[in-house]
C-alpha cells in the first residue's frame, strides 16, 4: 500500500508541473545551430556561381550513392572573370537516400556543401517521392536567399 | 459414485507480433500454450534485416561509421566506439585524450538516456498504461538535447569518426552537461519511486523469467542481464578499453536474476554513468580531437581485431577481418540484444502468458540491433 500511495504522490506533483511538450506544427522550436538537415550546396556571392566545381569527392564518398554530378568548363573563367577552371553542370540529390551522415561535407576540398540547419532541412514531405530528387537550381535556392545560418566547424 | 469425468485438453498455438505494441519492434513469437502457461516459445527474427555487416563491406572504413548508428539505435555512441576502435586497433591510430573523454560522456549520457527508455517502456509491459513512458522520455529529451547541439543530429548521431570526433563539442558543453545530469538525477528519483516500491509492479515483476548466474553464462548473457543473476561481469572493469580505468564507479549485481532485478541493476547503472560523467568532466583536457598525421584515406594493413564495448545493454563487438585496402573484407558485429534474446525460451517456458511480455520487456532488446 505504501509503494502505491508513493507512486500517487509523484504523480500528483506531476500534475502540478507546466508542461515540456510542445505543440509542434504550430510552434515550431528553435533548431540549434549545428543542426544537420538535408545536404545544400552554396553559393558564392563575390563571383556570382557555385562554390562547386563538380569534382566529384562528394559524389565518391556517400555511403548511399545519393548524388550524381557532371562537371563542365567554366564560362566565367574564359572571361577571367572567376578563378574555377571547371564549374558544376548538373547535381542531383536524391533526398530520399541520404542518410545525413556529414560526410560530403567532410571530404568537400571547397567549402561548397553543407547541411542546412534551418527546419526548412526537415520538413520536406512531398506527395510523389520523385520530388525529393533535387537539382542544382534547388540545391543552390537556400544558400542563395540567404535563408541558412553558417556554420563552419573548427 | 461419482465418476471422474475425463477432459481432453488441446495446446493452442498464439501468435503474438509481429506488429503487437509489446514486443518493441518487429519480433515475432509463436506461443504454445496450456491454459495460461506457456510451454513453448518459438521466436522469428529478421523483419528488420537490412545486411548491415554486408554493406558495410562495400564502402571505407569512415562511411561506414553511418551503420553502426542504425543497428542499435539507443545507444548509437556506444556501437560508433566499437567500431572506431576495432579500426583504430587495425591501423593503429591513437587517439588523443580530449577525443576520448568526449567520447567517455557521450557513451555514459547515452547509456543514461537508454535506460531511461527501459525504465519507461518497461512500465508499459507490466500494464503502466503510459505513466512510466512519459516520465523516461521526459528525461531522456534533456540528454538528447545535448546530442543534439553537439552533433547535430538527434537519433543518427555519426559524431564519432576512427581517430577522433568529427568536430569539437560546443563551448558550454560541460555547462550543459552539469546543468542536465541533477535533472536526470532527479528524474530517476521520479520513476524509482513510482515503480520500485509499487506493489504491482513487485508483484508482476519478481520472481518470473529468473535466469540463475550459471545458465546466464551458458547462454552467453551480457549487460544488465547477466549482472542481475548474480555476475559482476562489466567489459569496462573487467577488460577496460579507452580510459574507463581512471574512473571510480560500482558494478550493481542483482540476487535473485528475475525480472525485477534487471530493472533494479538498470536503476543503479544510471547512477554509476552519472558518476562516471561527474569525474570525466572534472578532468576533461584541453587539446586537439583528431591526430596529428592523420591520413586523408584510409588504408588498413591485413589483418583482423576484435573490439568490444559495454553497451547498455551488453557487450558490443566488432570483429574485423582486412586483406588490406580501404574496405573491409568482413565485418561482424556481435550484438548483445541478440545473444540476450536467445535466452528467452529458457525464461519463459513454465511462465504465464502475461509474464511473457514482461520478460521480453526485461531483455530490453532492439529489433534492430537483432536483426542488424
Amino acid at each position: 500500500m505504501r509503494g502505491i500511495l508513493k507512486s500517487m504522490y509523484i504523480t500528483m506533483s506531476a500534475m502540478l508541473r507546466k508542461p515540456v511538450t510542445i505543440n509542434y506544427p504550430s510552434y515550431h522550436r528553435e533548431v540549434p545551430q549545428r543542426d544537420r538537415g538535408l545536404p545544400i550546396l552554396l553559393w558564392d556571392k563575390e563571383v556570382d556561381e557555385p562554390f562547386c566545381t563538380g569534382c566529384h569527392a562528394c559524389e565518391r564518398a556517400c555511403p548511399v550513392e545519393c548524388m550524381t554530378v557532371t562537371m563542365k568548363d567554366n564560362p566565367l573563367h574564359a572571361d577571367e572573370k572567376s578563378t574555377r577552371r571547371k564549374i558544376i553542370d548538373e547535381f542531383w540529390i536524391d533526398y530520399g537516400r541520404c542518410m545525413r551522415c556529414n560526410i560530403c561535407v567532410e571530404v568537400c576540398n571547397f567549402e561548397a556543401i553543407a547541411m542546412n540547419n534551418t527546419w526548412a532541412g526537415h520538413e520536406l514531405s512531398t506527395f510523389d517521392r520523385n520530388d525529393l530528387v533535387l537539382d542544382l537550381d534547388q540545391l543552390l535556392a537556400q544558400h542563395k536567399q540567404e535563408k541558412i545560418d553558417e556554420w563552419v566547424a573548427d | 459414485m461419482v465418476q471422474e469425468q475425463q477432459i481432453d485438453t488441446v495446446d493452442i498455438n498464439v501468435n503474438m507480433g509481429p506488429q503487437h505494441p509489446s514486443t518493441h519492434g518487429v519480433f515475432r513469437m509463436v506461443l504454445t500454450i496450456d491454459g495460461e502457461r506457456v510451454i513453448d516459445v518459438e521466436p522469428h527474427i529478421g523483419y528488420m534485416h537490412r545486411g548491415a555487416e554486408k554493406l558495410s563491406e562495400t564502402m571505407d572504413y569512415r562511411a561506414a561509421i553511418g551503420y553502426q548508428d542504425r543497428t542499435d539505435y539507443l545507444t548509437q555512441f556506444m556501437n560508433e566506439q566499437a567500431y572506431c576502435m576495432a579500426v583504430e586497433k587495425l591501423l593503429e591510430l591513437e587517439v588523443p585524450e580530449r577525443a576520448e573523454y568526449i567520447r567517455v560522456i557521450l557513451c555514459e549520457l547515452n547509456r543514461i538516456s537508454s535506460h531511461f527508455m527501459f525504465l519507461g517502456a518497461f512500465g508499459i509491459d507490466l500494464g503502466h498504461f503510459g505513466t512510466s513512458f512519459t516520465y523516461g522520455f521526459r528525461e531522456r529529451e534533456h540528454i538528447q538535447d545535448i546530442f543534439e547541439e553537439t552533433t547535430g543530429e538527434r537519433m543518427m548521431y555519426g559524431y564519432f569518426r576512427p581517430g577522433g570526433l568529427v568536430w569539437d563539442v560546443p563551448d558550454n558543453f560541460v555547462q550543459r552537461v552539469r546543468e542536465v545530469l541533477p535533472k536526470s538525477l532527479q528524474g530517476l528519483r521520479d520513476i524509482d519511486m513510482l515503480m520500485t516500491e509499487n506493489e504491482i509492479v513487485a508483484a508482476r515483476s519478481r520472481g518470473i523469467g529468473i535466469m540463475s548466474a550459471e545458465d546466464a553464462i551458458n547462454w552467453g548473457l551480457s549487460g544488465p542481464m547477466l549482472r542481475a543473476a548474480g555476475v559482476p561481469w562489466d567489459l569496462r572493469k573487467d577488460k577496460p578499453y579507452s580510459i574507463y580505468d581512471r574512473f571510480e564507479y560500482d558494478v550493481p549485481v542483482g540476487r535473485h536474476g528475475d525480472v525485477f532485478d534487471r530493472y533494479l541493476v538498470r536503476i543503479e547503472e544510471v547512477r554509476q554513468s552519472i558518476r562516471i560523467v561527474e569525474q570525466a568532466l572534472d578532468q576533461l583536457p584541453d587539446g586537439p580531437i583528431m591526430p596529428e598525421k592523420m591520413p586523408r584515406r584510409l588504408r588498413g594493413p591485413e589483418g583482423e581485431v576484435y573490439a568490444a564495448v559495454e553497451g547498455a545493454r551488453g557487450e558490443y563487438g566488432i570483429y574485423l577481418v582486412s586483406k588490406g585496402g580501404d574496405k573491409p573484407y568482413r565485418l561482424k558485429m556481435r550484438s548483445p540484444s541478440f545473444c540476450n534474446l536467445s535466452a528467452l525460451r529458457e525464461m519463459t517456458v513454465g511462465n504465464y502468458v502475461a509474464d511473457a511480455v514482461a520478460i521480453l520487456g526485461s531483455i530490453d532488446i532492439v529489433l534492430c540491433c537483432v536483426d542488424r
